[in-house]
């Protein structure tokens, strides 16, 4: 098989929030011999709030981070859900209006780069699935995660919009009934979890303008996954990752009930059935502690 | 000729029943039913009643995706029944299907809602232009294409409630306007011809307005017309920084708060920004953020790291950089 080789989008919390994702980020890549150019020179996607302030600027930056990848060659890779919507969107709306995307490059031309709209931009998640290969994954797991019931969280940005979705990776995900996580949990000798709430928002995004609304949410979807006799939650979203494993006390009170589980990064779930070590895994940088291991 | 036959395929379905004069809870009544590749959710909702029992009560009027009377949930999604094929619905959610109204704490009577909610939202963010209008003019009122455009389809919705009702913020913050109101708001907002001053101030305002979208995208999902009604939340973000109304609170500066981090570092600064935007009130997060310092989870601000050639990205804010606040 040719190795495969990716320009690297970390997003921000990889490097600030979340170490441990970085962390797995790379020892699964290293695992699944999968070459990673990091992208030293982006800038954060705006996280969908910049957005809400400055369109156009938003579209530059995000149309540079992508133009580095095409230098490169590359496709690029995101860890984060957010970071993945924020740049395929701009991708999507770059590539489908000719006038905005001369306007960008004309932004872009003051400091000799182009955006050409030659690189692809996808999710990890979607990079070991469809390219790398669920089965071979499953011929790689040396400690199958057979004794665990996990609960896939897919987290919104990953999902929908699903016309946006469907441009950036080969298996199309059913925004009601997704199925790649759950997948890659059985590839991995798990037993996937299904609850109502897998699909559903974390609330992130309204954290410190709506705490009651983000709080109510975090709580609903770690209860639907106990409800359902999940041992641990696992995602590929550092920001669902941040509101379901820090924010447990708030989420708790919001719903009346005390709920904690531990929630691991998708990539630490694949480096644990794939041989990795908690220690390259960062599992120590959970605020809910991974008991289990 | 169509090349393509109609197949069949069996499906049980588990009916929301509840009937408020009658019922003190709602029950779930299951038909099985063969199903043509043909028929969309409403024939299903007319089979029931046709066929299975004459009591079963839902809305609908034009059948043709006009009206917006006959959105219900079919397995928690909604949908509009008259538009929505069942092989699609199949596609997504196998042979077991649900169904149950727009709202289940809002039915009166099966599949019909009490849409109170949904209407006083709607009224209250003055969904009808404002404008002096001369009673003799003397030449038409020309709105040109470009800025025709400007409306972005957001006069095509048609109050069906599939996107109120799908929103996870509207569940649960009874006063937040909700994905509806808020395309209803950017429709006028966008008309050259408006000059109401307090809509855009009102889906301004914190706990009903803007801010409190959680942005999830199930509005844009769900829209039968395919509106995207998040894109219209965001225009009116937009809006509200660029006609000077956005206040001086938590979410705006939380907004405005990426710049200030993207120049200063490239990437986001977290901390800071949450001090940005908190302000004072930031001591309310000290709890978790020293469970998340003794996970080694907040870099402190002389680590923050940077984005190499922040020159360039320094630069690219100065000269693209559209609105100040």
């Amino acid at each position: 098989m040719k190795k495969l080789k990716y320009a690297l989008f970390t997003g921000c919390t990889a490097k600030q929030s979340t170490p441990e994702q970085m962390m797995s980020t790379m020892a699964v890549a290293r695992k699944l011999n999968i070459e990673m150019i990091e992208l030293t020179e982006a800038s954060c996607c705006g996280a969908s709030h910049l957005q809400d302030y400055d369109d156009f600027l938003s579209l530059v930056l995000n149309a540079r981070n992508i133009a580095y990848a095409e230098k490169h060659g590359l496709t690029m890779v995101t860890i984060c859900n957010t970071c993945q919507l924020n740049t395929a969107m701009t991708k999507h709306r770059l590539d489908n209006n000719a006038e905005l995307k001369a306007k960008v490059n004309e932004k872009l031309a003051e400091i000799g780069l182009e955006y050409k709209g030659t690189s692809n931009v996808i999710h990890f998640l979607y990079a070991i699935i469809d390219d790398f290969g669920l089965d071979k994954i499953k011929e790689m797991v040396v400690k199958p995660l057979s004794q665990f019931n996990i609960a896939p969280f897919y987290g919104c940005h990953n999902i929908r919009p699903s016309e946006l979705h469907d441009e950036s990776h080969k298996q199309k995900e059913n925004p009601y009934n997704p199925t790649s996580l759950d997948d890659l949990i059985i590839a991995c000798g798990g037993k996937n979890v299904d609850y109502e709430e897998k699909n559903k928002c974390c609330g992130f995004h309204v954290e410190l303008q709506a705490p009651h609304t983000a709080a109510v949410l975090t709580g609903t979807a770690i209860a639907g996954a106990t409800d359902q006799n999940a041992d641990m939650m696992v995602t590929p979203c550092p920001l669902c990752h941040l509101k379901l494993d820090t924010q447990t006390k708030s989420a708790s009170e919001a719903i009346g009930r005390e709920v904690s589980l531990p929630v691991l990064h998708m990539q630490q779930m694949v480096g644990l059935a794939l041989g990795c070590t908690p220690a390259e895994l960062g599992l120590k940088h959970h605020v809910t502690e991974v008991n289990f291991i | 000729m169509s090349t393509n036959s109609i197949t069949t395929q069996k499906v049980n379905f588990k009916v929301f029943r509840f009937n408020a004069d009658e019922d003190y809870l709602p029950y779930y009544e299951n038909y099985t039913m063969d199903i043509t590749s043909e028929e969309v959710v409403l024939d299903v909702l007319n089979r029931i009643k046709w066929d299975h029992d004459g009591s079963f009560s839902y809305r609908r009027s034009c059948r043709h995706g006009i009206c917006g009377a006959c959105a219900i949930k079919v397995n928690g999604r909604s949908t509009l029944a008259c538009k929505e094929s069942m092989t699609t619905m199949i596609e997504y959610f196998g042979n077991e299907i649900t169904l149950e109204p727009l709202s289940t704490k809002r039915a009166v009577k099966d599949m019909i809602i009490d849409k109170a909610d949904f209407w006083d939202k709607h009224a209250s963010v003055t969904p009808y232009l404002v404008a002096d209008i001369d009673e003799c003019p003397s030449c038409e009122n020309l709105v040109s294409p470009h800025d025709a455009e400007e409306l972005n389809e957001a006069d095509l919705c048609i109050q069906c409630g599939a996107c109120h009702y799908a929103c996870p913020a509207v569940e649960i913050n009874s006063d937040f306007f909700g994905p509806a109101a808020f395309v209803a708001a950017y429709r006028f907002e966008s008309d050259v011809r408006d000059s109401d001053a307090e809509r855009l101030i009102n889906v301004n305002e914190e706990r009903q307005g803007v801010w409190d979208c959680v942005k999830c995208y199930e509005c844009a999902e769900v829209c039968p017309k395919d509106i995207n009604p998040i894109d219209k939340i965001t225009k009116l973000h937009q809006m509200a920084f660029k006609r000077g109304v956005a206040k001086n609170n938590v979410a705006t500066r939380h907004a405005v708060g990426f710049l200030h981090s993207i120049k200063k570092h490239g990437m986001l600064d977290e901390g800071g920004l949450v001090l940005y935007s908190e302000g004072v009130h930031i001591v309310k997060h000290i709890p978790v953020a020293l469970a998340m310092f003794k996970k080694g989870k907040i870099v402190l601000p002389w680590n923050m790291p940077k984005s190499d050639k922040l020159d360039e990205i320094q630069k690219l804010i100065k000269s693209s950089s559209t609105v100040k606040f």
